[in-house]
């Protein structure tokens, strides 16, 4: 402790779990709007990262609510936020924009995504594998180009509608620190557009990471094109994500409110090392500049040509030095915003424990479950090319398989 | 007018014709006595009615004085309060605290709160560079625009009628989102209980017409607690002769905790 606290300050209130939760609710978002870029936008590119993209985004998203309820004093009340919420708060809104992204958009968009796999899948296979797939169609299994077309249009449909939700999801957490007047360091309009790209930038960068590594696990070859395009987007998810930050900054230093004092003195202090060190220095601009020089973003070729092993290690390491940028955002902007005191007087310290609920072990165990549900979510919706089911040929012609349960 | 230059002719003419017996009138003074002291309800001066059962709270509307320059950092009210509202024993919760500020010669600005300011405060040091030394008790503000209660997502902090903020125990989430909102630090989280917690005004006492136990004990009359918008009150009174002022005005919170003889620096 420096300075003067209130005393009730001593008490840090929103933990390493409250980190976490605006850390995975951006990569929720980061990685469904890459999803969405093939669909709507129609890079062809990233194609073979789509799929992998919204299951992604469904592991994480059933994850994020967990740190929030983990953090609650009565978890067991939480139901209250959608019986009785309260319409003036921010908070109140989270089971609802939650609820709205998880059935109306993701699940949605994988399922209609899906199903026609799902129905080929059941019809070919034997065993359980077989009954999950088929209880996955729900008993839709009409494969006429019909039909088809119609899974194509409403996947489409979804997607616009995914778009602006998946702002409202995140910006909407951002929302909840930017609207806290009462907090300088929080208070901020900027607040969401940056949480907002923050998340573009670790989505990208996350999907970047399990795709390679799952192509390395699976031992078969990385589409180079494919992660060219995605570390070209993340480059330039970047430099959008870095520009509005630095706009933040300036504009706080030039206002120079009676706040500047206090949040310097933090800056150089408390946040020396997660937001300087991790944050601008290794988790920006160093994969800023080595995407930047090594991946075709800023012309057609790369600026540096390197071979392509060696440029696949460097978007790999780049990837995980952002994730490390991002989380450390979530970190400067959750404990930061809690390290000094609201009578600007001083700073206090966040001990961070190992063990307990609110501990680093079960920070890490939250962000470990995503891969185990995505692993999981893997293996019964296979994302990858090759497991996409083909069409017989009869029925692909003439569609005349319709509505009939398949299962023989 | 001063009473040497009363006029002797105006002060014949409104002289009552008829003598009344002094006997007479101390008599019937007795009797309406009752009647007189209820009318101008003396209990009022003692900031609150006895209300018991029957309290209706669109009959209130409460707030707290506090006279910087009268209080001298004794501490009894944070001992008062905890006693009162069986505030945890851990060092760092508080519903209500004193802060000493210490303003140097040369502007720089100290200011401390060991334990709530509950035992009072150490001797200070360098007593000789010191321009200014005051003692300010903080509290929950009961804001009139209170951001705890914009922020609740389940509605379990409130205002009531009588204008008081309070939260309840069996709703609240312990989401702490209302901790963070509250601009003053003036809320904590009940360690065992798992709910929010803050300064209620001692809301079981002044439904039963009592003050707050934090203006019960102050020695020095520095914290006044009543009515805003009654006439015959010590709050009224208090906020008629002196300039008050509210903590960090600039959020738009409208406090409710009134301050006389504020130094700027304090935030």
């Amino acid at each position: 402790m420096q300075g003067y606290i209130y005393p009730n300050e001593f008490e840090l209130h929103w933990s390493i779990l409250v980190v976490v939760y605006p850390y995975v609710t951006g990569l929720v978002a980061g990685a469904f709007i890459l999803a969405s870029l093939e669909r709507v936008f129609n890079v062809k590119e990233v194609q073979p990262t789509y799929r992998l993209a919204l299951l992604t985004a469904l592991a994480f998203l059933l994850v994020a609510p967990l740190p929030l309820l983990a953090h609650l004093g009565h978890p067991l009340r939480s139901y209250e936020i959608f019986l009785t919420p309260n319409r003036q708060s921010a908070m109140a809104m989270f089971g609802f924009v939650y609820a709205w992204y998880l059935m109306v958009v993701l699940l949605l968009e994988i399922w209609f995504d899906y199903r026609k796999d799902l129905v080929l899948w059941a019809r070919q296979e034997k065993g359980l594998t077989r009954w999950i797939h088929y209880a996955l169609t729900l008993g839709a299994t009409d494969l006429s180009p019909r039909a088809l077309s119609f899974d194509e249009r409403m996947g489409r449909w979804i997607t616009i509608i995914g778009i602006p939700s998946a702002f409202l999801l995140h910006g909407y957490v951002g929302f909840i620190f930017g609207s806290v007047k009462a907090n300088p360091w929080w208070s901020s309009v900027l607040m969401p557009v940056v949480f907002l790209f923050s998340a573009i930038v670790s989505g990208i960068a996350l999907v970047l990471i399990i795709y390679m590594v799952s192509a390395m696990l699976r031992w078969k070859p990385v589409d180079m094109k494919c992660v060219d395009k995605l570390a070209a987007f993340l480059f330039y998810a970047m430099v959008v994500d870095f520009s509005l930050e630095m706009l933040d900054f300036i504009h706080r230093l030039y206002e120079s409110e009676e706040s500047i004092e206090i949040l310097s003195q933090m800056i150089e202090s408390r946040l020396f090392i997660s937001l300087i060190v991790l944050q601008v220095a290794l988790g920006t601009l160093l994969p800023m500049i080595t995407l930047g020089l090594t991946a075709p973003a800023l012309s057609k070729r790369s600026a540096v040509k390197l071979p392509d092993e060696l440029k696949r290690l460097i978007y790999l390491g780049s990837a995980i030095l952002v994730q490390i940028g991002i989380f450390s955002i979530r970190w400067n902007v959750v404990i930061g915003g809690q390290l000094f005191s609201k009578s600007l007087r001083g700073l206090t310290v966040y001990k961070l424990e190992l063990f307990g609920v609110e501990g680093l072990l079960a920070a890490a165990a939250l962000l470990i479950l995503p891969f185990v549900i995505l692993w999981v979510l893997v293996k019964i919706l296979p994302p990858w090319p090759e497991a996409e089911a083909k069409l017989p040929r009869a029925e692909d012609d003439s569609g005349a398989v319709t509505g009939a349960v398949p299962l023989r | 007018m001063n009473p040497s230059e009363r006029d002797p002719a105006r002060e014949e003419s409104t002289r009552p014709t008829q003598e009344v017996d002094r006997r007479e009138f101390l008599k019937a003074c007795s009797l309406l006595a009752p009647i007189i002291l209820g009318v101008v309800r003396v209990p009022l001066l003692n900031a609150q009615e006895s209300e018991g059962d029957d309290y209706d709270p669109s009959e209130h509307f409460y707030a707290m004085g506090i006279d910087v320059d009268k209080c001298i950092g004794c501490g009894q009210c944070v001992v008062a309060c905890g006693t009162e509202n069986d505030v945890p024993d851990e060092p760092y919760f508080f519903n209500t605290w004193v802060e000493r500020y210490l303003i140097r010669t040369d502007g720089e600005v100290e200011v401390d709160s060991p334990n709530g300011g509950m035992e009072g405060f150490p001797p200070t040091t360098a007593e000789g560079d010191i321009r200014r030394s005051f003692f300010v008790p903080k509290l929950c503000n009961h804001c009139a625009n209170p951001p705890c209660v914009q922020v609740c997502p389940v509605g379990a902090t409130f205002k009531t009628e009588d204008g008081v903020v309070l939260v309840d125990d069996e709703y609240c989430i312990g989401c702490r989102y209302c901790i963070q909102a509250c601009p003053y630090g003036a809320r904590w989280l009940d360690p065992e209980k798992h709910v929010a917690a803050k300064c209620t005004f001692c809301y079981h006492r002044i439904v039963e017409g009592l003050v707050p136990a934090c203006v019960e004990v102050c020695p020095t009359g520095a914290r006044i607690f009543g009515e805003v918008e009654r006439r015959a009150t010590p709050l009224a009174r208090f906020m008629r002769f002196n300039e008050v002022q509210v903590l960090k005005p600039h959020l738009n919170t409208e406090p409710k905790a009134y301050y006389a003889n504020l130094d700027g620096e304090v935030r």
